[in-house]
């Protein structure tokens, strides 16, 4: 990277509009993706504030959240108020953060850039996809109105059904956030279709547009289903009919296979758009072709489809029968296939490169520490008997944190890094950033490796009280959750600076081959001055 | 090779020491099976994240000026493919097994029924008695529980045994074991079921001949003398407790409970009273018992009660008749599941929790 100031071209997306009304009405993919990424870290933040406010309350076994401050009064963190907090960490890091993060924000700004294009296929339906998860996140947080809502992220029925009103809202806000995402889908499924430049055939295609494209066919295909699931919800509620509640003659079970009917494919919607920007990431910094693109490419479908049969992994002790439990474990395992042949194939991009420690390269090299821990303890989930015992207590915490956060946010994280100099047209601190990397890779290790150990040892989820036994481990947990605090303000403080104060960046500051690095930091309002023509793969790294 | 055997041996103990006591016949086989995951994995670790990097620093740009142009190669593609893929099928086949001797009980289990409401645990035997929060089981005996919900969803977990079973409302669904170790073994409800869920909490009790025969004859088992097995430690839990109440009382003179009132107190926390009651002012799922007794109790249609032995009595018994106004209708009946010496001994406690 070139340490000289650069010149940025005189008008681009960001300056040939002003004014507030400019961005809230704009079509353009690029600023609704900056839209979506500050109102994504915005709720990361509210989220993160509830996931604090969990760790601090598990320091001590019994209650440890009591004391008195001057003109705001008692503070009390009793049982009914822990679970309104674990429910809104759930709900806001699940639909308003992790689903959309790395599609609907980055994917939105990079992938038509990628593809040569001047903007997604539809537009206006993006603005208003925007739209919609902007009201389902007000109509879902309205809730805290209504006493908030303690039925965890779940919404496991008969429980659900005689919580708090405020649970209609939270699962009418989840309907509406749906929509959004169903929408954004189908518009990138269109895009990659129909809007590739000229010579961008299907196999020269960058593999973060392979994962977007597996990643929208699922949101197409399975978000229906988790729209018709809380609409049931809601009128099992209202009109009483008997679907899902036990005393009106309904199956309690039958709630579960419907909401991981959606939700377990949702898990690959969270990771699948993450797996794409390490696939990006890796050649990059390492100065070579990826390994094994067809098998990486393929691998993001093998994944999707599997995604649709394995829902009942949710329910080895739900009381679903043997032969369910027989077939769902053993279709699981082969989840563990393709996602290996990933993890393999990124190791073996590394061999006989020229490899820079950029700070994306950073995130993606921690990616691969962080998501092969949580892809080897998605194996012990996987196996029948081992899941019994495990299910429901802080093991399953500790791996699904592994991947989301450990894959998916780091992978963001990475991601954010990556593009940063073209969505603002800045450069920041390398030095800064590398002190917050390190801060939140030990951070996280230490918050959530203890988790493994404390749920193995049998401290179940979603619970105030703890025995006293496990209460070392759970100190060092939440010690551990106060360095990503401090890890994540760091990023904050110095992208802002960067933002306001940055040098000015280049147009390819890691001399990528993909398009969105062909045309100038930031870029023109319809990304190219003219439209490239694509004559190579995007991974012919020659030394 | 040595070496690589005696860290296997240290990873196999450690892992192990992070595990619950083994106290079923199926937690020796489930621990066999995790110890060779953890071993696994650790393997798999070593060699992704260790060949991760070993190439970034080998192949770090100060040193390797130049790069090779490699796009694929099936041969290893195949391997990294075929391998895991028959080394899951042989975790899922193991993983099956022991689920097997997990879930098919003997037919000549003793059979005990399991009744799960917010929030405590309900046990029935066959000879009409009735326990909660403590099943009492023989020891080197199949037992099998028959369980299901009066309200929400609940889970049966007892974390020596391995065993865990959702317990649903409307339906049976049953688990079993077969304890080796006799001692009071920890119960967790791992099913999230409303603002008690933490303390939905119970123990298996498991007993010798001995004590089998003489509990199967009626008699009382001192449960003071029984071992705690593993999790669970009360004197733990009891120093953890004091330290919360003496800095809630700080400042208060405190009463030295004896006789009635020290055996009321006992059974209240035996029999889940105190997952939502509580006695020193705090306001959990149902109203507090702290200064209660011999005052005023306002209800639900505004009317009001003096709260004397008989409304304690009655809201024990029949909970819904008379509900104190901020509180929903949700506690379950006592009926028949308190003897009338309990009764007794809870009124008494009661009385001294004076404001």
């Amino acid at each position: 990277m070139s340490s000289t100031a650069h010149a940025v071209p005189g008008t681009h997306y960001l300056n040939n509009e002003k004014g507030l009304m400019s961005w809230l009405k704009t079509l353009d993919h690029k600023r609704i993706g900056v839209m979506y990424l500050f109102t994504i870290l915005f709720f990361f933040f509210i989220g993160g504030l509830f996931a604090l406010g969990i760790r601090l309350e598990l320091m001590t076994p019994g209650q440890t959240i009591d004391f008195t401050l001057p003109l705001i009064g008692r503070i009390v963190m009793d049982a009914p108020t822990y679970n309104r907090f674990f429910t809104y960490h759930g709900a806001i890091m699940v639909f308003l953060v992790i689903i959309p993060s790395i599609p609907a924000a980055l994917g939105n700004f990079v992938l038509p850039m990628m593809l040569g294009a001047k903007d997604v296929a539809f537009p206006r339906l993006n603005l208003m996809s925007y739209y919609l998860y902007i009201l389902g996140a007000i109509v879902a947080l309205s809730s805290l109105l209504l006493h908030g809502v303690d039925t965890g992220w779940t919404f496991y029925t008969p429980y659900s059904i005689r919580a708090s009103t405020g649970t209609i809202m939270v699962v009418l806000g989840a309907f509406i956030a749906g929509f959004s995402s169903i929408l954004t889908g189908l518009n990138f499924i269109i895009t990659i279709h129909k809007l590739r430049a000229p010579g961008l055939s299907w196999s020269r295609l960058p593999l973060f547009c392979w994962a977007l494209y597996a990643t929208s066919i699922i949101q197409v295909l399975a978000t229906p289903v988790l729209a018709i699931t809380l609409l049931l919800l809601v009128a099992e509620r209202v009109l009483k009919i008997g679907i899902f509640d036990p005393a009106l003659g309904g199956d309690a079970v039958l709630f579960q296979h419907f909401f991981w009917f959606y939700s377990h494919p949702a898990v690959y919607i969270m990771i699948l758009p993450g797996l794409g920007v390490i696939s990006e990431i890796i050649p990059v910094f390492s100065r070579k072709p990826i390994f094994g693109y067809r098998a990486i490419a393929y691998s993001s479908f093998g994944i999707a489809l599997i995604a649709f049969i394995v829902w009942g992994h949710h329910l080895f002790v739900s009381g679903q029968s043997e032969m369910a439990n027989f077939i769902f474990s053993l279709l699981t395992m082969f989840v563990a296939v393709p996602t290996g042949i990933k993890v393999f194939s990124w190791v073996a991009t590394l061999y006989r490169g020229s490899i820079r420690f950029n700070v994306p390269m950073l995130y993606a090299l921690g990616f691969l520490e962080l998501f092969t821990i949580g892809g080897l303890t998605g194996v012990f989930l996987a196996t029948l008997s081992i899941d019994v015992h495990l299910t429901d207590t802080y093991f399953v915490i500790a791996h699904f944190h592994y991947v989301m956060v450990g894959g998916t946010l780091m992978a963001m994280t990475g991601g954010i890094h990556y593009w940063f100099p073209k969505m603002s047209g800045k450069m920041y601190s390398e030095k800064s950033a590398l002190w917050a990397f390190i801060l939140i890779l030990i951070g996280f290790n230490v918050t959530f490796f203890p988790q493994f150990i404390v749920g193995a040892q049998g401290m179940p989820r979603r619970y105030w009280y703890y025995l006293p036994e496990f209460t070392t481990l759970n100190q060092i947990s939440t010690v551990g959750s106060w360095f990503l605090l401090a890890g994540f303000v760091w990023v904050a403080v110095y992208l802002w600076k960067a933002i306001r104060s940055g040098e000015n960046a280049p147009g390819n500051p890691w001399e990528a081959l993909t398009l969105e690095w062909q045309s100038p930091s930031p870029p023109p309002l319809e990304n190219f001055v003219e439209t490239p023509t694509v004559t190579s793969w995007p991974y012919e790294y020659r030394s | 090779m040595l070496l690589k055997w005696l860290s296997f041996v240290w990873m196999s103990e450690a892992s192990a020491s992070t595990l619950p006591l083994q106290g079923s016949e199926v937690a020796r086989s489930w621990d066999q099976l995790y110890i060779f995951l953890v071993a696994l994995s650790v393997f798999f670790f070593i060699l992704v994240v260790g060949g991760m990097l070993y190439f970034a620093v080998k192949y770090r740009k100060s040193v390797s000026k130049t790069t090779e142009y490699i796009t694929d190669n099936h041969v290893i593609e195949a391997v990294w493919t075929v391998i895991p893929a028959i080394l899951l099928m042989v975790i899922f086949g193991w993983g099956y097994s022991v689920y097997v001797k997990m879930t098919q009980a003997p037919s000549d289990a003793y059979e005990v029924r399991v009744i799960g409401k917010q929030w405590l645990w309900q046990f029935q035997y066959d000879d009409g008695r009735t326990t909660i929060n403590e099943l009492y089981v023989p020891v080197n005996k199949p037992v099998k529980l028959i369980m299901t919900s009066e309200d929400v969803i609940h889970s049966f977990f007892i974390p020596n045994f391995r065993v865990k079973q959702d317990v649903v409302p409307q339906m049976y669904s049953s688990v079993w074991f077969q304890a080796t170790i006799p001692g009071k073994h920890q119960v967790f409800c791992t099913e999230y079921c409303g603002a008690s869920h933490s303390q939905m909490l119970a123990k298996v009790i498991v007993l010798d001949d001995q004590q089998w025969l003489s509990w199967r004859m009626g008699k009382k088992i001192d449960l003071n003398l029984l071992p705690t097995a593993g999790l669970g430690d009360e004197a733990l839990a009891a120093a953890v407790k004091k330290q919360d109440e003496e800095k809630a009382a700080s400042g208060k003179p405190t009463v030295q409970l004896t006789g009635l009132a020290a055996e009321g107190k006992a059974v209240m926390q035996a029999k889940g009273c105190i997952a939502c009651h509580s006695f020193d002012g705090a306001k959990l799922t149902g109203p507090t018992l702290k200064g209660v007794f011999g005052h005023d109790v306002e209800l639900l249609d505004g009317s009001k009660v003096l709260a004397d032995e008989n409304y304690i009595r009655e809201s024990i018994e029949n909970p819904t008749a008379k509900v104190v106004k901020g509180f929903s209708p949700i506690m379950p009946t006592f009926k028949g599941l308190v003897s009338e010496t309990e009764l007794n001994a809870v009124i008494a406690y009661i009385k001294t929790l004076k404001e």
